[in-house]
């Protein structure tokens, strides 16, 4: 029996949340909605461990859906890079909504509760759906999934800022355009080899060589999933999103929406391409190198001159997916495990600062920065919070940040590119400008006269402490962490056959 | 947990504990207890190296225990003991925490073995102690700390990069000997003499130090240029460019500590002129020179810590530190007087007071290793030594004019740090051969020859005449700002002493610079504000219009990128 229910754990993890997202909406009243998307997410957290735990030896687990054999039939298919990003997909989604239940109570209207924890759970099963799945269209499906709930979950933070929905409205267009590319890439794919499952995208791609829809297929995808994990200068979507949404939304979207594409753009450049002609490296040599380049420094700097605290955050999202994609840019076993450690190390530690924002907001009213004077005052542990996770951004040994930036760096050194390391630290200078921004105006101005702020409640605290906890532990002890990107990269460049190795 | 072991640990988990001490008399024999423990923790330890801790790919030894570090972790712990004592009235649990904090980060570093943790420690002793100049608590305040931090934390920045370069050629990160020659030591070296405050590089000290709180002064004084000193006798003994930096360092100094008039001020100048001395000694990298080193520094710990306190105890019965409003006081501050005086004979190394043993042993190896004009240089900042902070700290405080100031023998406490403090610098001077059996060397030096003594006289002697003669004639610059000369009458009959013009037009450029680098720097960041500002081009929200023209034109790229 047990062993049964270990051979669907796959399925499992995507049809647990799907399934409890209308019981949800259903019978969610009086706040039943907020334990049973809990337990769900506790439960995927613990299917998702099992899974990394089975994968951890560098085995891979294909499932067939409905006994259909792939390529005709849907696969699942779980190898230590996507049950990596299970874990934290889960596992972030499991904390937040710990989180939520007493922000959510403030920021969006009773009446909605239902059907604010449904569309959370279907946007976690998007995003694990992505994650797990082996077939390129099941992909999109799976992408869309999460992006439409994820522009719902945006517009929950109508009640606080009519903002929001403005906000959601040009995401759905932008995001929409950006799946539109996605599918056009995978249309021409399909042209070409008359199969949509990633393996065997990848094995008959090989067997047909180079083409014109080829090439232009891979551009068509490459734009689409940039515009997914906001990659600069497609990146227009994400400030307002992630500013207006409600605190938990922020919190939930910036450590796994903009992950889990990541994760989507490292499969398609490597499994399915594969990388056997010289244009993808210049793809990603001529442009994305540059960008995301530019994107850390423009982005620090707006984050620098930033009046609120979320746009802060949200702006340093998109500094630190220029990280990401540097890794992913340098095409070395290390740049990719910087990427993959970087996954992870980002969620947690912002995460936890869009969580101390959104215990400001509950408690203050506002992330306006002027507003936050002084306020270390009245909430020690949620500022001491925002300090360490704020280390951890910055890239200060002993938090995991150092981790993924040291990896970087030594990434771009063994191919000798110089300016790339230099900026990559020189870059940490600004984030440390505006998390001592936060830090100066929270601890050593004087609070407005008269305002008193009690500390935020303790089921909100918590979870913000797993984060920043995580960060610390992560960034002392990162043997798991490294291993596990280690062999990420391993699976990655092994199953793309680099032709200049 | 035994793997992150180090003396540094307890003075961390005091600094946890500090704050929820509620009873003050009970907080300050605690913090005493703290430098003490820690001091038992290592002081009959075997040398060797422990606590090896597995940080990801690398190896981390975090308490490594020989002749050097002992030396140095030694003088830290009678230091954070003393400033501590010296701190007992204070009911801060900011500063009390920062003090320990940031003695317990400079021991950590001085027992690290290798170059991560070194680096950690580092940037924890710059955080650390930067709060001991916002305990101050004003706005002047605030802003030298800003500054002093930015420099510590870059410090700190290129010594990480250096780091990285250096693992990546040698693939190695322990913290031994290193040659200057690639890119990874020079940047090393750099963060190195940031904080030793090499010439050009020395701002922060004398802008940060007299700004800190009149108990902090006290303990930033001991720990992080010594620190420096320590991580290049290390790291860079016998590196021949050392020997010119540490000579200008000796010497330039001195100008600017005989016209300053804030007397905090004077001493970090004076600081820095006996760092030149450690910094020829690591130059030179004889075992003599290196020894004394290790023993001056040793001795300047002590005995700058006793000139930083008696400054500091009569700014806290007067409430200034400036020689200009100050004198006289030998007779309201007795003790003070002859603790701050012992201070001023060890620093100008006056026989059988502890800056003569050490400082012997440097001169001795510059003659010894043919470097003639070091040791001339070295012979002309000692007087330049003994003209400032020999008698002028005392001079200007306890004798010059009276200016009528009715005050209080500094408080107990105060004057037993004091007391302890001189008490060393006499048994160390008049028993050299207990500090000379711990330096890493063995020494076969006899520091009391008639030879060594006779010139030593000499020279001092000349130096006070010297000084006699110029406060005689009122030429000598302390005088400047107190005695009401009429500055017409100055530029026209005498020129203006030699020191003070040159060092005025020096800092005239500098300040200069300095207008131009920050009107640059405004410029450049109000172009800045303006494209990223929260209403500038790039902040400001776009329509979805602007995302699609984007879209294309990345699509286009790309696909030209794939046809070529």
């Amino acid at each position: 029996m047990l062993q049964a229910l270990l051979h669907q754990l796959p399925v499992l993890q995507i049809v647990l949340p799907l399934v409890a997202a209308p019981i949800v909406a259903a019978f969610g009243g009086n706040g039943r909605g907020w334990m049973i998307a809990f337990a769900t997410s506790l439960i995927a957290f613990a299917v998702a461990a099992t899974l990394f735990a089975e994968v951890l030896d560098g085995s891979v687990i294909s499932y067939h859906l409905g006994g259909w054999a792939p390529p005709i039939g849907i696969e699942y298919r779980v190898d230590i890079l996507n049950a990596f990003v299970l874990v934290i997909v889960s596992g972030v989604s499991a904390i937040c909504l710990l989180y939520a239940r007493a922000s959510i109570a403030a920021e969006v209207e009773e009446k909605n509760h239902a059907f604010f924890y449904a569309t959370f759970l279907l946007c976690m099963t998007g995003l694990l759906g992505v994650t797990i799945t082996g077939d390129a269209f099941n992909l999109f499906v799976f992408l869309e999934i999460s992006s439409l709930s994820g522009y719902a979950l945006i517009s929950a933070g109508a009640k606080r800022d009519r903002r929001a929905l403005t906000a959601a409205y040009n995401y759905l267009v932008m995001g929409t355009i950006g799946a539109t590319f996605f599918v056009i890439g995978l249309g021409l794919l399909y042209m070409l080899t008359g199969t949509l499952n990633m393996a065997d995208l990848a094995a008959r791609l090989t067997g047909y060589g180079d083409s014109r829809t080829l090439r232009m297929g891979f551009a068509f995808i490459f734009v689409g999933i940039a515009l997914k994990l906001a990659m600069f200068p497609l990146h227009l979507w994400l400030p307002n999103a992630y500013t207006f949404a409600p605190s938990a939304v922020s919190s939930f979207l910036s450590a796994t929406a903009t992950k889990v594409a990541v994760y989507a753009l490292l499969r398609i450049l490597f499994t399915v391409f594969g990388f056997d002609s010289a244009f993808e490296a210049n793809v990603l040599r001529l442009i994305v190198l540059p960008l995301a380049i530019v994107a850390i420094f423009v982005a620090s700097f707006v984050a620098i001159f930033a009046e609120d605290l979320k746009r802060m955050l949200a702006w340093s999202s998109i500094a630190q997916i220029g990280y990401m994609l540097i890794g992913i840019a340098l095409l070395s076993h290390e740049g990719l495990m910087a990427t993959v450690i970087h996954l992870f190390n980002h969620a947690v530690a912002k995460a936890a600062l869009f969580m101390v924002a959104g215990a400001f907001m509950l408690r203050a009213g506002t992330t306006s920065i002027p507003d936050l004077r002084g306020i270390a005052r009245d909430m020690p542990w949620t500022s001491a919070a925002f300090v360490l996770a704020g280390l951890s951004l910055v890239g200060v040994p002993l938090t995991v940040g150092f981790i993924s930036k040291w990896y970087l760096v030594q990434a771009a050194l063994t191919q000798n590119l110089w300016p790339v390391a230099l900026l990559v630290v020189l870059s940490s200078l600004l984030t440390l400008t505006y998390v001592w921004r936060i830090t100066e105006t929270i601890y050593m101005r004087e609070a407005p006269a008269g305002v008193r702020r009690s500390e935020a409640p303790l089921s909100m605290l918590i979870p913000t402490w797993i984060f920043t906890g995580l960060s610390l532990y992560f960034g002392i002890d990162a043997g798991l962490t490294s291993m596990a990107a280690s062999r990420a990269a391993n699976a990655l460049l092994g199953a793309s056959n680099l032709f200049w190795q | 947990m035994s793997d992150l072991a180090t003396p540094a640990l307890i003075y961390f988990a005091a600094a946890l504990v500090t704050p929820f001490i509620r009873w003050h008399i009970a907080r300050a024999i605690f913090l005493l207890s703290v430098p003490l423990v820690a001091l038992a923790t290592f002081a009959f330890a075997q040398y060797g190296a422990y606590s090896n801790l597995p940080f990801f790919e690398l190896h981390l030894t975090l308490f490594r225990l020989d002749a050097l570090s002992y030396v140095f972790a030694l003088v830290f712990s009678l230091a954070a003991f003393l400033s501590l004592l010296y701190a007992w009235h204070i009911r801060d649990r900011l500063e009390q925490v920062s003090s320990l904090l940031y003695a317990g980060a400079a021991i950590g570093a001085v027992f690290a073995a290798d170059l991560v943790t070194l680096f950690v420690f580092w940037e924890g002793t710059a955080i650390a102690s930067v709060f001991l100049i916002w305990a101050r608590r004003t706005e002047g305040a605030y802003h030298t700390g800003l500054r002093y931090l930015a420099i510590q934390v870059g410090s700190g920045l290129l010594l990480l990069v250096g780091i990285i370069l250096n693992y990546q050629d040698t693939g190695s990160i322990a913290f031994e000997h290193m040659e200057l020659g690639s890119l990874a030591t020079w940047l090393i070296f750099l963060a190195f003499g940031i904080k030793c405050a090499f010439p050009l590089l020395n701002n922060w000290l004398q802008d940060a130090y007299p700004a800190a709180t009149l108990t902090g002064t006290v303990t930033l004084s001991a720990f992080t240029t010594k620190l420096a000193v320590y991580a290049l006798a290390r790291g860079f003994a016998g590196t021949e460019i050392l020997i010119y930096i540490g000579a200008a360092m000796t010497l330039f100094p001195v100008f600017f500590a005989a016209i300053e008039n804030n007397l905090r001020r004077v001493l970090a100048y004076s600081l820095n002129n006996q760092l030149g001395f450690m910094v020829v000694g690591i130059g030179i990298g004889t075992p003599l020179a290196l020894d004394g080193t290790v023993a001056h520094a040793f001795a300047h710990v002590i005995y700058k810590g006793l000139l930083f306190m008696s400054v500091g105890a009569v700014l806290y019965r007067t409430g200034t530190d400036k020689a200009s409003e100050l004198g006289g006081l030998w007779k309201s501050m007795p003790l003070t007087m002859m603790f701050c005086i012992v201070g001023a004979l060890s620093i100008s190394a006056f026989p059988l007071f502890s800056g003569f043993i050490a400082k012997s042993l440097i001169v001795s190896a510059s003659a010894d290793t043919g470097h003639f004009i070091v040791w001339l240089v070295l012979l002309a900042a000692s007087v330049g030594v003994l003209e400032h902070a020999g008698i002028k700290i005392p001079y200007s405080m306890f004798f010059g004019h009276d200016r009528g100031l009715k005050v209080k023998e500094a408080p107990f406490h105060m004057l037993l740090a004091m007391g302890l403090a001189a008490a060393l610098c006499i048994l160390v001077g008049v028993w050299p051969q207990q500090l000379y059996a711990l330096l890493p060397y063995p020494v076969d030096y006899a520091p009391y020859t008639t030879d060594h003594v006779l010139t030593q006289l000499q020279l001092l002697f000349f130096a006070g005449l010297a000084f006699a003669v110029l406060i005689r004639t009122g030429r000598y610059p302390v005088e400047l700002r107190g005695v009401n000369l009429d500055i017409d009458w100055l530029y026209r009959r005498f020129l203006p002493n030699l020191f003070s013009r040159l060092s005025s037009a020096i800092r005239a450029l500098w300040q200069a610079a300095a207008r131009f680098a920050a009107g640059r720097t405004d410029r450049a960041l109000v172009l800045l504000f303006r494209a990223h500002g929260p209403h500038g081009l790039i902040a400001r929200a776009w329509p979805t219009s602007s995302m699609v023209l984007w879209i294309a034109v990345l699509l286009g790229i790309t696909l030209v990128l794939s046809y070529l």
